[in-house]
């Protein structure tokens, strides 16, 4: 009777210990989601013991597929790319730019050495000013090398946030006045149009020309290719916010305008507590596309003007014109696409985050 | 002995000797711009080696798009000098394109330039080309070999076109001097024309160096000049043939000059020396012993960061042999001198040279007396700067005396016309008369009115 006791008691036990866990799994779901893993979740279900037979079905659709695609995509490259002949030699297949990925990253490790290398020679340096009395001279000297691959990324990482960062300070404060004014709208309305579609390229040399007028220091606390850089992106970037911010702030609906008017709302407060947070997807929407034309944008300015980041590092290795500089070219390309692709995730967590609708 | 108690005695409170020989640098973090050319070595060099942290200097070695990006960068000061064409600063004093003082302290190599056409163009040009004994085409070859193609070009209607460099390089002067040698008109500069084809029977335009041999593989221009590794990578990638270095258009000719603005020479009097020891030590290193580093040299240009071209292609030119045609491999051993003949001594006559190349194409519009051209050399070309950090090195016991003109008033002794390709002479203390001696080109009171040449 105990024994049977005990064991309906566990089976109980365990049965609630299995629907918590599919809760947990449905609700972690929605950030596989997010985050591009959404396969995880079936896998969970299955090694929790759900229908076996449903969750290998849906693994494969999730997981399956999309790395048979890849591997057809490599082995078409890895059989097409040999039978193109540049002046270079043949096009690199998967393999040679593998190899030149794990050259950059033995790089960037040996130039980690240098730095150090460097640093010890600096505090040495200070180390015999200071006991020859001359302290007022020590300094911190930056490494003077040329910058590995990593720090090349991380440049161009930099310098797209700054961008945007700019250009969402200033699209969403004006797309919030066009969405409310349809005054401030016709008058910003032909200047958005005329000046979105303008090319990143077009944008540079008037941008170069004016920071170098205006940025005349040259120990500022930004260099300023930097400054340069990060503008170009931000004029071309803050477009998409400036647009869906305004769509989505005149869109809200009839009935909230309506009730924050019998409230005798003062503007501050309509605009945080009414305007915002129904716009909020629509502007997440507009900093999403911000991002990923910024990205495209840095790239290309980056390449032009010769500043540091991947772009730079692009034109160098197409300038050298060594037998490694396609493949290393094409390192470059993919990095740019998989950080392309980190940055929306990172954007589309953030709304996720944010915003109670659905997934936009 | 006697320098270590000298420089105890006036500096007793330092403590390492190193630091006792540095001198009191103005400005300490410095930034310097190069163009992608074998040429550059000095700087890569002494950056390598250790020569710029042994005057205590931290340099950061920057790789730019073109010449004209490299000026403007020198002349707002994001570069606190840079790699040159030795017509940039001239050019720049003057006020032709951008204006700006800018000097030089040190001249950074003789030679290391060619002159490359596209297959098709040397398949015409061979018939007109004397050989060897062994079948081989004589060297060096001679512009007149390329008229009748370029006759040919224009009885089908088709402009005959060749790339150089910059409208005031080294490269623009030495096709233009091959050309003529051979000729052929390469077109003067108008006051408000700057394309430099008024006139011409070769269209020369304008293609940064590295996409030279892409440039004509694509059809653009017919040939070009430019300097190492570009040629070879033509011969390499199989789209051209180099016909004639700059070394066999005349032996020995200055090249690239290592450009600072006079105001950072006037702010910086120790960096500027700091510097010039520096590179002075680079070019010794990089002709030593009969070449014996170029080998080194050759791997460190190889690097993404400087030049980046693969080490075979580098190492034909700066090994002392030149590919002409494949497989067709001669011994060039000066074809990139450093430091012998006083390869970095900022001689007056150098810049003399460029400056009557400038009036010589228009781009001097008016007649200038003989003066004026060793004024403007005095200003741009700055030998005192240079035999300053010489004597420090030689103190030191880094150089030796005897590799210095400390002598010199600043000119070479004329170049004998056996040493140039058209056989005249040339002697920079007389522009005028040089300039009167060349076949084509303006000479006197010339001045280019419209589209022609009056006067």
């Amino acid at each position: 009777m105990t024994a049977i006791d005990t064991h309906t008691i566990q089976d109980a036990q365990r049965e609630e210990r299995r629907a918590r866990l599919f809760t947990r799994i449905n609700k972690a779901d929605k950030w596989f989601k997010v985050l591009g893993l959404s396969w995880l979740t079936p896998m969970l279900r299955a090694a929790v013991g759900d229908n076996p037979k449903a969750q290998v079905k849906e693994i494969w659709k999730l997981l399956g597929v999309p790395l048979v695609a890849i591997a057809a995509f490599l082995m078409f490259w890895a059989t097409l790319a040999p039978t193109v002949q540049t002046s270079l030699g043949a096009i690199p297949g998967p393999g040679k730019v593998w190899e030149e990925a794990v050259g950059l990253h033995q790089d960037a490790l040996q130039k980690g050495e240098q730095e150090r290398a460097f640093a010890a020679r600096v505090d040495e340096r200070n180390q015999r000013l200071i006991e020859a009395g001359r302290a007022d001279e020590v300094k911190d000297i930056p490494f003077t090398g040329a910058p590995s691959y990593y720090d090349q990324i991380w440049t161009s990482i930099q310098t797209v946030f700054f961008g945007f960062l700019l250009a969402t300070v200033v699209a969403v404060p004006l797309g919030i006045i066009a969405g409310l004014s349809p005054v401030a709208n016709a008058a910003m309305n032909p200047l958005v149009q005329i000046f979105k579609p303008v090319s990143p390229l077009a944008w540079l040399p008037i941008v170069t020309m004016i920071v170098s007028a205006v940025y005349v220091s040259n120990d500022g606390l930004f260099a300023k290719s930097f400054i340069v850089s990060a503008v170009t992106v931000t004029l071309c970037s803050l477009w998409p916010t400036l647009i869906n911010t305004s769509l989505g702030v005149a869109s809200i609906d009839r009935d909230l305008v309506n009730v924050g008017r019998v409230l005798k709302l003062n503007t501050r407060t309509k605009i945080t507590k009414l305007v915002l947070p129904s716009a909020l997807p629509l502007i997440f929407t507009g900093l999403r596309l911000s991002l990923g034309v910024g990205w495209m944008v840095l790239i290309a300015a980056e390449m032009l003007a010769q500043n540091p980041g991947l772009g730079k590092f692009v034109w160098d290795e197409f300038q050298n014109g060594s037998s490694s500089s396609l493949a290393r070219i094409m390192v470059a390309v993919l990095t740019i696409g998989i950080i392309g692709f980190i940055l929306d995730r990172i954007m589309f967590a953030l709304q996720s985050l944010f915003t109670f609708s659905n997934n936009r | 002995m006697k320098r270590i108690i000298a420089t105890l005695a006036t500096s007793t409170f330092l403590a390492g000797p190193a630091l006792a020989e540095m001198l009191p640098l103005e400005k300490d973090i410095l930034t310097f711009g190069f163009i992608k050319l074998t040429d550059m070595a000095p700087l890569a060099v002494a950056y390598e080696q250790g020569y710029f942290d042994d005057e205590g200097l931290f340099v950061t070695l920057e790789a730019q798009a073109n010449w004209k990006v490299l000026l403007d960068g020198v002349i707002d000061g994001t570069l606190d000098g840079a790699h040159m064409l030795a017509g940039q600063p001239l050019a720049a004093t003057i006020g032709y394109g951008t204006e700006a003082h800018i000097v030089t302290p040190f001249s950074m190599d003789l030679n290391g330039n060619g002159i490359t056409v596209s297959n098709d163009v040397w398949e015409m040009m061979k018939p007109n080309v004397p050989t060897m004994d062994d079948g081989r085409p004589q060297h060096p070859i001679s512009a007149e070999a390329l008229a009748p193609v370029v006759d040919d070009y224009r009885a089908k209607g088709e402009a005959f076109k060749m790339g150089m460099v910059f409208p005031v390089s080294t490269h623009n002067y030495e096709l233009r001097y091959w050309l003529a040698a051979g000729g052929l008109e390469p077109g003067y500069y108008g006051q408000d024309d700057t394309t430099g084809q008024i006139g011409a029977d070769v269209l020369l335009s304008v293609t940064p160096p590295p996409q030279m041999p892409a440039t004509m593989e694509a059809g653009t221009i017919h040939g070009y000049c430019v300097g190492e590794p570009w040629n070879q990578q033509a011969v390499f990638k199989g789209v051209g043939v180099p016909v004639i270095t700059d070394f066999e258009i005349w032996k020995n000719n200055p090249e690239k000059v290592f450009g600072i603005t006079a105001e950072f020479a006037e702010e910086n009097p120790n960096t500027t020396l700091a510097i010039t020891k520096a590179l002075i030590r680079a070019a010794m290193w990089l002709d030593e012993n009969d070449n014996a580093n170029r080998e080194a040299a050759v791997e460190i240009l190889s690097r993404p960061e400087y030049v980046g071209a693969d080490a075979e292609v580098i190492a034909n030119s700066m090994t002392g042999t030149f590919e002409y045609e494949k497989g067709d491999t001669r011994d060039v051993p000066d074809f990139n001198v450093f430091f012998r003949h006083y390869a970095t001594y900022p001689y007056y006559s150098d810049a003399v040279w460029y400056l009557t190349q400038m009036r010589r194409w228009g781009q001097i519009g008016e007649a200038k007396p003989d003066s004026w051209y060793d004024e403007i050399a005095q200003s741009v070309y700055k030998p005192e700067i240079y035999l300053e950090a010489a004597r420090f090195l030689v103190e030191e016991g880094l150089a030796d005396e005897a590799d210095f003109p400390w002598d010199s008033d600043g000119y070479r002794a004329p170049t004998p016309s056996e040493d140039i390709i058209d056989g005249i002479a040339y002697d920079g203390r007389a522009p005028n008369a040089y300039l009167d001696s060349l076949p084509i080109g303006l000479k006197g009171d010339q001045r280019v009115v419209g589209n022609e040449v009056q006067g």
